[in-house]
């Protein structure tokens, strides 16, 4: 069977969406990802799709062991977001829903730097329409920050890879470290795609503001896909393991505080990649294979939290924790399927967390980082808590907030359905999983230490969220936000231009008025002197020119004397 | 009962305070199982009796305390950016 470049099919799909309507819209929506998962299936290992450019040879397509386990989990997602959309009238967000995963899968087995850039920047402009398509005044406002984001880590990696190419003469895509010349440029651009600590911000700013069907494709494609350039470019690079180590750690207290579920889940995103973050800069066989693992399972039961946050959201129309609660009641399913997910992101055994994330906590002990490895252990116990319980909690349990809704769209049912499947299906059974991983596995998740120690740090975890509970010292969710480094950009930044500005109109005005103060006194002393009364306007005696005159005369006589 | 004359299973306290019986249950089992098991560890912290689940205890209640904390710093009302 010949098989195509992954993108085209997606592309190919996006126009089609584009055209058509109804029942051929949603059979084209869905049969895009699964022609695109058969293809994938077929694809030779190695490199094809080659383009001449000027004195560069583009290859579009690059399957190896690393961009294979991606790609297989990028097409996952698709099928699952769309299936999730499928009851959408609005066309736009299907072509862009389609677009962009097509690009982040050309971004994905793109084998030189030049084509990532252009499925880059793709990216950043395909999925902008998934937060537009809100139609809200904040969404539009969001929208504009999101991309202006993305494009500058485009810019960024544009700037990087021709310093890069300059000095080496290539645009292969591989390894490039951060001592290569442009290496910093481009792990600056990765770092803000893959939501670095204060380059995060766009990532809990937009998602919770996407639509609810949005939302699922954001989640699982664009730091995901620098998760990938960042194990391809940069693995063993140690700083990563403290930034990733860093990732884990900080957002979790934004998760307990914040209201906003779905933004509480963006927190938790930004936590799951630090540890992937986190595996690559450690590097080992063992820690790449986490990162790997840890991303293919993430994308799946982090789609079903936001798909389950998104039901509530389509049916009850508010998201915020202060105003939900005991819709259990009402939409029964959809809470189970969304603890499948709490279980599955806090890695319980038989979830699908348990098997992939544990691997980077082994390496990180292995290689010698005790102190990480305190941290991501700190970070897992966040992780249950917030994502784990609060969610959860929250929306479904807590106090009744008497809402009465239907349970989700059927379509949205069965599309969390098959991720809480799955969830459960790796967590029981890994091994096709890590058959696909980019190095051979030799890691027995199911060992009695294993399960035993898991088990003790969740349910302890759970038994502080109860104490907290019953004494009250829980925080109540409470409306509100909370700032964070976006403030320098949304707060600081225009206050200070518009404080400059302000300052320079008071100074222009001074010194308007100082200028107009020193000709007035000028043109006063001109007048004394030269006016009708001036000294220097009088007329003069005689007498006294010819005084004036002789005075002239003798100092000239003394000076040529001398 | 709701006003559908309809009873769910946490309307009724009785079954809450169930739940939380079974979780201090589990609790104890594991952290009387740290006796009998022998936990195969790459690290000495690991050892300790209870490490895990007393460290889980303590982060978790650490984590709560601590973000109660900075909300009184970094909470604001919803229109803050709006102005």
């Amino acid at each position: 069977m010949t098989s195509v470049a992954p993108f085209l099919i997606f592309f190919v799909g996006g126009a089609l969406a584009a055209v058509t309507t109804g029942r051929l819209r949603q059979a084209v929506l869905l049969g895009t990802p699964v022609l695109g998962a058969v293809n994938l299936y077929h694809l030779p290992e190695g490199t094809s799709g080659f383009l001449e450019l000027f004195d560069y040879t583009l290859v579009l397509v690059r399957v190896d062991n690393l961009s294979l386990v991606f790609g297989y989990v990028f097409h996952l997602a698709a099928l699952l977001g769309a299936i999730y959309a499928l009851h959408v009238r609005d066309g736009v967000q299907h072509v862009a829903g389609t677009l962009y995963a097509g690009s982040s899968i050309g971004a994905l087995f793109s084998g030189d730097l030049l084509t990532l850039f252009v499925f880059w920047e793709l990216t950043a402009i395909t999925s902008v329409f998934l937060i537009l398509a809100r139609r809200t005044d904040r969404a539009q406002a969001t929208a504009i920050r999101y991309l202006a984001i993305q494009v500058l880590s485009g810019l960024l990696l544009l700037a990087g890879i021709l310093i890069w190419t300059s000095h080496t003469g290539s645009i292969t895509f591989d390894y490039i470290g951060i001592d290569a010349p442009g290496g910093w440029l481009i792990l600056l651009a990765f770092g803000i795609k893959s939501a670095f600590p204060l380059l995060h911000n766009w990532l809990t700013d937009a998602y919770p503001e996407a639509t609810p069907t949005g939302t699922i494709f954001l989640s699982a494609f664009t730091t995901k896909l620098a998760v990938y350039t960042l194990a391809r470019g940069y693995p063993g690079t140690e700083i990563l393991v403290y930034i990733g180590a860093t990732m884990t750690m900080f957002p979790i207290f934004y998760a307990v505080i914040e209201n906003d579920l779905r933004r509480v889940l963006s927190y938790s995103l930004i936590n799951q990649v630090g540890f992937m973050v986190t595996g690559i800069g450690i590097g080992t066989e063992l820690a790449i294979n986490g990162a790997a693992a840890h991303a293919f399972v993430h994308i799946i039961y982090k789609a079903l939290l936001f798909m389950s946050m998104g039901a509530v959201l389509d049916r009850v129309g508010k998201i915020d924790g202060s105003e939900l609660g005991g819709l259990y009641k009402s939409m029964p399913i959809t809470a189970v399927f969304c603890i499948i997910g709490a279980a599955s992101i806090s890695a319980f055994p038989l979830f699908s967390g348990f098997i992939a994330k544990s691997m980077v906590l082994a390496a990180a002990i292995e290689e010698g980082y005790p102190i990480v490895w305190l941290f991501l252990l700190f970070a897992s116990a966040g992780v249950f808590h917030h994502s784990g319980i609060k969610i959860p909690y929250f929306a479904f349990f807590a106090h009744d907030s008497g809402i009465r809704v239907k349970e989700a769209r059927p379509n949205m049912l069965v599309a969390m359905f098959l991720a809480a499947f799955l969830c459960i299906f790796i967590g029981v059974y890994p091994w096709p999983l890590y058959r696909i991983l980019p190095f051979p596995v030799d890691y027995h998740p199911y060992t009695v230490s294993h399960v035993l120690v898991q088990c003790q740090l969740l349910f302890f975890s759970a038994l502080a969220f109860v104490f907290l509970q019953l004494t009250k010292l829980y925080p109540p969710e409470l409306p509100g936000i909370n700032i964070d480094s976006e403030w320098i950009y949304r707060r600081f930044l225009p206050h200070a231009a518009r404080y400059l500005l302000d300052q320079a109109h008071i100074l222009g005005v001074r010194l308007e008025r100082g200028i107009r103060q020193g000709l007035a006194a000028w043109m006063g002393r001109v007048f004394h002197l030269h006016g009708p009364q001036g000294v220097l306007a009088r007329t003069w005696q005689t007498g006294s020119t010819v005084l004036m005159v002789v005075l002239l005369f003798a100092v000239v006589l003394v000076f040529s004397y001398i | 009962m709701n006003e559908n004359g309809k009873s769910y299973i946490f309307d009724n306290p009785r079954n809450v305070k169930a739940l939380i019986y079974a979780l201090y249950v589990l609790c104890a089992t594991l952290l009387v199982l740290d006796f009998f098991v022998h936990r195969h560890v790459e690290h000495p912290w690991e050892s300790w009796f209870g490490f895990y689940g007393i460290y889980g205890f303590v982060c978790c209640t650490f984590l709560v305390l601590a973000a109660t904390a900075m909300r009184k710093v970094v909470q604001r009302k919803e229109d803050y950016y709006d102005d």
